[in-house]
């Protein structure tokens, strides 16, 4: 057990990826993520580690590409404008089955859009971000202290299904100072992958590491292995926190620092005698469709609070299947949901069900 | 019965996809001999391009990765980063390397990242059937350039070489082509020593080799050959544009 550590979101993740074993980081700046990098050029050469400074974000993905092939966990970061750049890459490492860590501190966009806090990339992180079937495994952090643990658990998960994964941070996790205990260091398993370029020794026969079949059947089969580990990731992986859900009538969904302020607006709305609780999705992929189902048939109304225009909202109706409404509270651009937003949006639900 | 000729181990006993007369055969042979002589097979990880020798993952019995378009010399910086002791190439055709891959080409060379670069220059498209290519000469007549390739709209063909010699990361440039035997056999010390130099640590080599593509030319093998004599070759001299151990300048 480390002790308790004062560090910014940013560091804490870089941190956990250096105990989880990565010594590979190519990265491109850009806010609000460059600590990353900046923390991984200090760190990298001092432990035998890989720090590149790459031209582009494309060319730092296929550096990930590179390492992940060989059977080493990698990771890269960036923020919304970078990661579009990635995608790319993304759906070659999901095409060839490799694993690797992928960091998006979110900004406001579209476009080159702002540098505060977003949680508008959700769509592209949920619905397989580049081209072609394929999911990457979502998580988003709400606190310094999951900024450590969820890069952790990202390499972990990512590893287990040979897959790439993405740590879906809003840019106040990236930015924001809180005490934090690191986890310990990991022990990496380093039998050789039976699927790694490592060089044949001449001993085996080579090792292909590939995302192309020009055999549509031999294709489609792929495919349908790959959405079978899918389907067992969704029935065995999902995360999420409840908070004062035992005698909710209004379900707030919200994950990162909107879940934080939610937290206070849940207690301030008791003061006033409503009963609100939360559901905090962590994996956002695969998506916590029980809980909230199950919730369903209890609460009376559910609020969707997201720095977007609403896009985890669809995905709470698709789990709650319209069953009860679901109210939208959103900002974005940059702007963070205050307390009173969610009160307004929790006021509206009641007397939406009244 | 003693055997006179023979396959290199570094070949796979795959049937190669490539059309009659093209060149990448020879240069795959190449690159496999090299592999040979030098007993690097076993700790060797080659890197597929996208293009016609997309497959090549399936012709070199060393491991293989297949990149995205373009991406390969940062896979290869990937792969290399993870272990500098193994030799790691790629192997690109000149939309690859020098049109959508121009910006991880040029920054591996000027990182001087330790690598192999086998650049296939054929002026042409080949996998998609004959578009203008970066590398397509002036007036040369393509899908995309029916009127030939006019350099006023579609700007001029890009000299891989000349533009690399001008960065002080690249330890080794080197042009050739494979159109005669003498050719050939010059393409080879070219690529020997390219491999030679990864293994002596001494930093990034490319040798661009004019290759012929006889089907999108729309010519026989053999007159694709005299081609590259008469049109690439004077456009693309021949000739060691950058080497830092001195040797074989000029």
């Amino acid at each position: 057990m480390q002790e308790k550590v004062l560090m910014k979101g940013n560091e804490a993740l870089a941190e956990a990826a250096i105990l989880a074993g990565c010594r590979h980081y190519f990265g491109y700046p850009i806010t609000p993520q460059t600590e990353v990098a900046a923390y991984m050029s200090k760190k990298m050469p001092k432990i035998g580690g890989v720090f590149l400074q790459a031209e582009s974000e494309i060319a730092a993905i296929n550096m990930v590409y590179g390492v992940a092939a060989t059977g080493k966990r990698a990771m890269t970061s960036s923020s919304s404008p970078g990661i579009a750049l990635k995608c790319e890459g993304i759906s070659y490492l999901a095409g060839s089955d490799l694993p690797a860590l992928i960091v998006n501190v979110q900004r406001g966009g579209p476009g080159l859009g702002g540098i505060q806090p977003s949680q508008s990339d959700y769509f592209l992180a949920t619905r397989g971000p580049g081209h072609g079937d394929f999911h990457v495994i979502v998580l988003a952090p709400a606190s310094v202290q999951e900024m450590a643990d969820m890069t952790l658990k990202g390499f972990e998960l990512a590893d287990k299904y040979r897959m790439p994964c993405m740590l879906l941070a809003d840019g106040t996790m990236g930015q924001m100072m809180e005490p934090v205990v690191l986890p310990d260091p990991v022990e990496l398993d380093k039998t050789p992958k039976d699927w790694a370029v490592t060089g044949t020794e001449c001993k085996r026969e080579h090792h292909i590491v590939n995302s192309l079949y020009l055999s549509p059947k031999k294709l489609e089969d792929i495919n349908l292995e790959r959405y079978e580990r899918y389907k067992k990731i969704e029935e065995e992986e999902c995360l999420w926190e409840e908070f004062m859900m035992e005698d909710a009538e209004i379900c707030i969904v919200s994950c990162g620092i909107t879940a934080r302020v939610s937290r206070n607006a849940i207690l301030e709305a008791r003061k006033q005698g409503i009963k609100v609780g939360m559901i905090r999705p962590i994996t956002l992929w695969p998506f916590p469709k029980k809980p909230l189902l199950a919730a369903a048939e209890k609460v009376k109304a559910f609020i969707s609070v997201e720095l977007n225009m609403g896009q985890m909202k669809e995905d709470i109706e698709l789990a709650v299947r319209c069953k009860k409404p679901v109210y939208g509270c959103t900002r974005v651009g940059g702007m963070i949901t205050t307390v009173d937003d969610i009160l307004a949006s929790i006021k509206e639900a009641v007397k939406g069900d009244e | 019965m003693a055997v006179v000729f023979e396959k290199p181990k570094a070949l796979t006993d795959a049937v190669l996809h490539y059309c009659p007369g093209c060149t990448h055969g020879i240069v795959h042979r190449l690159v496999a001999e090299v592999i040979d002589e030098l007993g690097i097979e076993g700790r060797t990880i080659g890197i597929a391009p996208v293009g016609c020798s997309v497959m090549a993952y399936d012709y070199f019995t060393v491991d293989m990765v297949e990149a995205a378009h373009g991406r390969a010399p940062a896979v290869a910086t990937g792969v290399k980063r993870s272990d500098p002791s193994k030799i790691v190439f790629t192997y690109q055709g000149d939309g690859d390397l020098a049109s959508i891959g121009m910006c991880e080409t040029v920054h591996s060379a000027a990182r001087g990242e330790n690598i192999t670069i086998i650049f296939i220059n054929n002026a042409i498209y080949g996998m998609t059937g004959g578009q203008m290519a970066p590398t397509s000469l002036p007036g040369q007549v393509t899908q995309t350039s029916p009127y030939g390739r006019n350099t006023e709209t579609q700007g001029f063909p890009i000299r891989v070489c000349e533009l690399l010699s001008e960065l002080d990361g690249p330890a080794y440039l080197e042009r050739v082509t494979v159109n005669n035997v003498k050719n050939v056999r010059n393409a080879k010390k070219a690529i020997k020593k390219a491999f030679q130099n990864q293994i002596d640590g001494k930093g990034f080599s490319l040798v661009e080799v004019l290759s012929s593509c006889p089907t999108n030319w729309g010519m026989t093998p053999q007159k694709a050959l005299e081609w590259i004599d008469e049109k690439m070759i004077p456009y693309y001299p021949l000739g060691v544009y950058r080497d830092k151990d001195g040797e074989n300048n000029g």
